[in-house]
């Protein structure tokens, strides 16, 4: 139904009589967000086909998880996705603690869901400026770093740094939420609904943004199961996938928030349902701010040298991105039999190739910059 | 789409185009937000993660790091190599090398949270340069509390224990400062009038430059 | 003294160097207006290192430019390649030689100024394809065939404007056109709503037109950097890059000149008095460059157009409109002196 509704195609795209030319966009490209390539079979500035070839940004992480004790893998979750260190943190530190049947203090849950929130915040920011760079709009990148520069500072005051946090400890948090950081966080959430508005005014409603992403770029839910995409870009299809809802964790069931879902399945859907989340997401943090209960911040035995008994056990999260899990295999030893990492940008990349099938280049890569893609993740 | 609908998305539109010009006028009313960063720097929370550092012991002036080897094996990357001496007419060892591959360390803080003796703490340096790889490789956090050491002396005249006397690793090997900003030249603190019984309550310890919001207070005794 | 000065190759030798001074000193300094707008826009001081508050920043610029080898990627047709920077600075520099700046600043008084500039005008575009053409680069080659389409979707309602323009004035002298509109503001053809309501909507079109025929954002598609890297200019390196980029705002100075002139009654004064001598230029200029400040306000506000809803709106929008307005003037002209005889 989308593809009537004003998506351009080539008309000769496939009749075999045009020349075609090989485009290889990347890894150097100033839309390619990091290394990503893109070989793409073109006729004219329509594209036949798009293959992403990942693997330039490729760290081993899981290989490394086979060869660290459990503790010292730690750092590593927050290097996958930059963007989303703490919720990345959460899946892995939540599935030893499942393992360990370790029970952590309602104090450091809560504290652990209001830096989530305040990452997913800082990561739609980024993510917001980057698309609107990728549609050749250069200031509101600097709004969103503006405000997304509060959000680091608070987090670098709780917990000294600004991007790889490494916050999360098995059984708690690294040190106790102070009340500088939980008042700074009210003034925030007072500071950013504004904002939400301005950022509304000056982009979501302008006619040249919604023309060039309403209708472009569509994934249908259909689609996004086949792949396995999961976060806004199957939101943005209308299917309300949430794993904060579907697989509860930490204290999400306790807090009142909506999952904001658009069916039109277009690059304009999943726009819509990431600014929708940065609301959401505030909303999450204030009711969290009131809930949050005094007491200790770590769980009272966490043994000092971590050995969970041998099984197999998982833990998901709602990243930025998508549905994260960390599946880790333990032989009872020190050292993790097996880390496996589930990362969304990986499953909500491989969509891109059967997607973007007879856009036109422009088109297409807005679609990439409506996917939220973060090249580390991918790669892993 | 009839010519009404037409009409009316054109006007809608320009109209949001207007919208944003009012918008980015008005940002441009307000007033610069950057740090202009060589000549200005921010304070950095207390809480900053800056490369480790040794703690100054301000009852002895020296390291309180026994080189018991806890940080090197719980960093992640293998980062740090530490060695240890047995001084003259101590029972206990005591760190004699602490070296820090800068290039490796990952700021995570396994080492400080594993310390059992509290001697090691995060820095607040942040603009580390230098012209020598060596400098990141082999950055000699020994050396830089030898200099802590040094300043610590000068504000003790009169050295309180005999320990600190026979101290061996005193060579007075001036610390190349690494960091831009901090000028080893803190305001030298004068010794409180000296209460020979008790000198390390009052000694106040001399801070680095970048004066680290957490150097403990000057207590009157 | 005097007759020297008027010796007609002295004098054309004279205007050829203030001609170049100025596009030179313009296209510099625009480039530091620009990103200095940029940076007040998005909150910051903008380039500030290079002399006080960033003034000399255009001179680093240039040397860093000159400075740089003028590399000619192998396998590319040298000659083009050369020519197209050329090609892409000499019209802006001739269009310049008609536009009045002030009642008696001009340095060659065409009685058919208007279609000089816009014929010269056009070359701009063969120059950009030409570059794009020439350098032997995939990203190039799809820049060069989106400026020839959008150049020919663009002249269009531009010159349709122009004719309704020529219409109300009767006259293709930039400097007649100029002298009509003297006295009060509202003598400016901008609000001369009773020989046509639509004049501000004619304005808006010929704003956007020439916008889009400068290749300014919104409607860069030439460049396009999130795209197609630098478009046109990818294989361009050292001042073969600088001269494309200084082409771009000796365009945009042309263009809005032109915009003055047609509209915003050029050098005349908008309160009346304070008109003639050296008060002309000051006008002119200060019109011309609120325009450019416009420009560089918009192109920091909006995200780029998809190029085929550029093409939508000049076909689907500006040239039914401008059509209209073509129309509405022709009608007005023909039946106001009927309707209200005592105006005319």
């Amino acid at each position: 139904m989308i593809a009537e509704k004003g998506l351009i195609t080539s008309g000769h795209a496939s009749d075999g009589t045009h020349e075609t030319f090989t485009l290889n966009l990347g890894p150097q490209h100033p839309a390619a967000h990091g290394v990503l390539r893109v070989l793409m079979t073109m006729d004219g500035e329509w594209i036949q086909r798009a293959e992403p070839i990942i693997g330039y940004i490729h760290r081993m992480h899981e290989k490394m998880g086979e060869n660290r004790s459990w503790a010292k893998f730690l750092p590593n979750t927050s290097r996958i996705d930059y963007l989303s260190a703490m919720n990345y943190t959460h899946a892995y530190v939540g599935a030893v603690e499942r393992a360990l049947k370790i029970e952590v203090p309602e104090r450091a849950e809560y504290a652990r869901v209001i830096t989530s929130e305040l990452n997913r915040i800082s990561s739609h920011m980024v993510w917001w400026g980057a698309l609107l760079l990728d549609l050749g709009g250069f200031t509101p990148i600097l709004y969103a770093f503006d405000d997304r520069e509060k959000i680091l500072d608070l987090l670098e005051g709780l917990c000294g740094a600004r991007l790889t946090y490494c916050y999360y400890r098995f059984g708690g948090l690294y040190n106790d939420v102070d009340d500088a950081f939980l008042k700074g966080t009210r003034d925030f959430v007072a500071h950013m609904k504004p904002r939400l508005t301005m950022y509304r005014e000056l982009v979501t409603d302008n006619i040249i943004l919604r023309k060039r992403l309403t209708d472009i770029g569509p994934i249908s839910a259909d689609m996004c199961r086949r792949y396995g995409a999961t976060g806004p870009v199957i939101r943005g299809a209308g299917v309300a996938y949430d794993v904060r809802t579907v697989e509860p964790y930490s204290v999400y069931p306790k807090l009142k928030f909506k999952i904001p879902t658009y069916p039109q399945a277009d690059s304009m859907a999943r726009y819509l349902v990431r600014m929708d989340e940065m609301e959401q997401s505030l909303s999450i943090i204030e009711q969290a701010l009131d809930l949050i209960p005094a007491g200790p911040f770590m769980a009272p035995k966490v043994p000092r040298v971590i050995k969970p008994p041998a099984g197999d056990y998982c833990y998901a999260v709602e990243a930025a991105r998508g549905r994260f899990m960390v599946r880790i295999v333990s032989d009872g030893k020190e050292i993790p039999y097996r880390v496996k990492l589930r990362a969304p940008s990986f499953s909500n990349l491989s969509l891109y190739e059967e997607a973007s099938k007879g856009m036109i280049l422009p088109d297409a890569l807005a679609m990439m910059g409506s996917l939220d893609l973060v090249i580390p993740d991918i790669d892993r | 789409m009839s010519l009404k609908t037409a009409i009316r998305e054109t006007y809608d539109g320009f109209k949001s185009l207007i919208t944003g010009m009012r918008i980015t006028a008005r940002e441009a009313a307000k007033p610069t937000i950057t740090v202009q960063y060589p000549h200005e720097t921010l304070p950095m929370p207390d809480r900053f993660r800056g490369h480790v550092k040794l703690i100054l012991d301000p009852a002895t002036g020296q390291a309180k790091c026994n080189a018991c080897g806890l940080c090197v094996r719980a960093c992640p990357s293998n980062s740090l190599e530490v060695d240890g001496a047995k001084r003259e007419g101590e029972k206990r060892k005591s760190v004699s090398k602490y070296e820090l591959d800068f290039t490796t360390c990952s700021l995570c803080g396994c080492c400080v949270e594993a310390c059992p003796s509290d001697a090691i703490e995060y820095s607040k340096e942040y603009n580390v340069v230098s012209r020598d790889r060596d400098d990141f490789a082999k950055m000699d956090i020994y050396k830089r509390l030898q200099a802590e050491s040094e300043e610590w002396k000068k504000t003790h005249p009169t050295p309180p224990a005999p320990p600190a006397e026979a101290a061996p690793a005193a060579t007075p090997t001036p610390a190349t400062p690494v960091a831009a900003t901090s000028s080893p030249a803190a305001a030298p603190v004068v010794a409180p009038a000296a209460t020979p019984a008790k000198p390390a309550t009052s000694a106040p310890v001399p801070a680095p430059a970048a004066a680290s919001p957490a150097a403990p207070e000057q207590k009157p005794t | 003294m005097i007759d020297f000065l008027n010796l007609e190759p002295v004098r054309i030798l004279l205007y050829l160097v203030a001609i170049c001074a100025f596009v030179g000193a313009n296209a510099a300094y625009l480039v530091l207006a620009e990103r200095k707008g940029a940076g007040r826009i998005q909150r910051r001081p903008g380039p500030n290192e290079a002399g006080p508050a960033g003034i000399l920043q255009p001179l680093a610029d240039g040397i860093k430019l000159l400075a740089k080898q003028v590399m000619v990627p192998p396998g590319t047709d040298a000659l083009l390649f050369r020519a197209a920077p050329l090609m892409v600075m000499a019209p802006p520099l001739m269009c310049l030689a008609t536009i009045p700046f002030g009642d008696s600043i001009v340095a060659v008084n065409l009685n058919i100024g208007l279609l000089f500039v816009f014929s010269f005008g056009s070359i701009n575009v063969m120059a950009l394809m030409l570059g794009g053409w020439a350098s032997r680069n995939k990203y190039a080659i799809i820049s060069a065939a989106r400026v020839v389409s959008q150049s020919v979707a663009y002249e269009i309602p531009m010159l349709l404007v122009v004719i309704t323009m020529l219409m109300v004035t009767g006259t293709l002298d930039l400097s007649e056109v100029v002298k009509q509109q003297a006295g009060w503001f509202w003598h400016w053809n901008l609000f001369k709503v009773w020989v046509n309501p639509l004049m501000p909507v004619t304005f808006v079109i010929f704003f956007t037109c020439m916008l889009a025929e400068t290749n300014r954002a919104p409607f860069d598609m030439a460049e396009a950097e999130s795209e197609l890297v630098a478009g046109a200019f990818t294989e361009y390196g050292g001042m073969g890059f600088g001269v494309f980029f200084m082409a771009e705002y000796a365009n945009i100075v042309v263009g809005c000149c032109l915009a003055t002139i047609l509209f915003l009654g050029g050098w005349q004064s908008p309160i009346g008095a304070l008109s003639g001598g050296l008060w002309g230029p000051v006008w002119f200029l200060g019109k011309m460059y609120a325009l450019i400040f416009t420009v560089i306000w918009i192109r920091w506000t909006f995200p780029r157009t998809q190029f085929y809803s550029l093409l939508n709106l000049s076909w689907k929008i500006l040239i039914p409109v401008s059509l209209g307005t073509l129309l509405l003037t022709g009608a007005m002209m023909k039946l106001m002196p009927f309707v209200f005889p005592s105006l005319h």
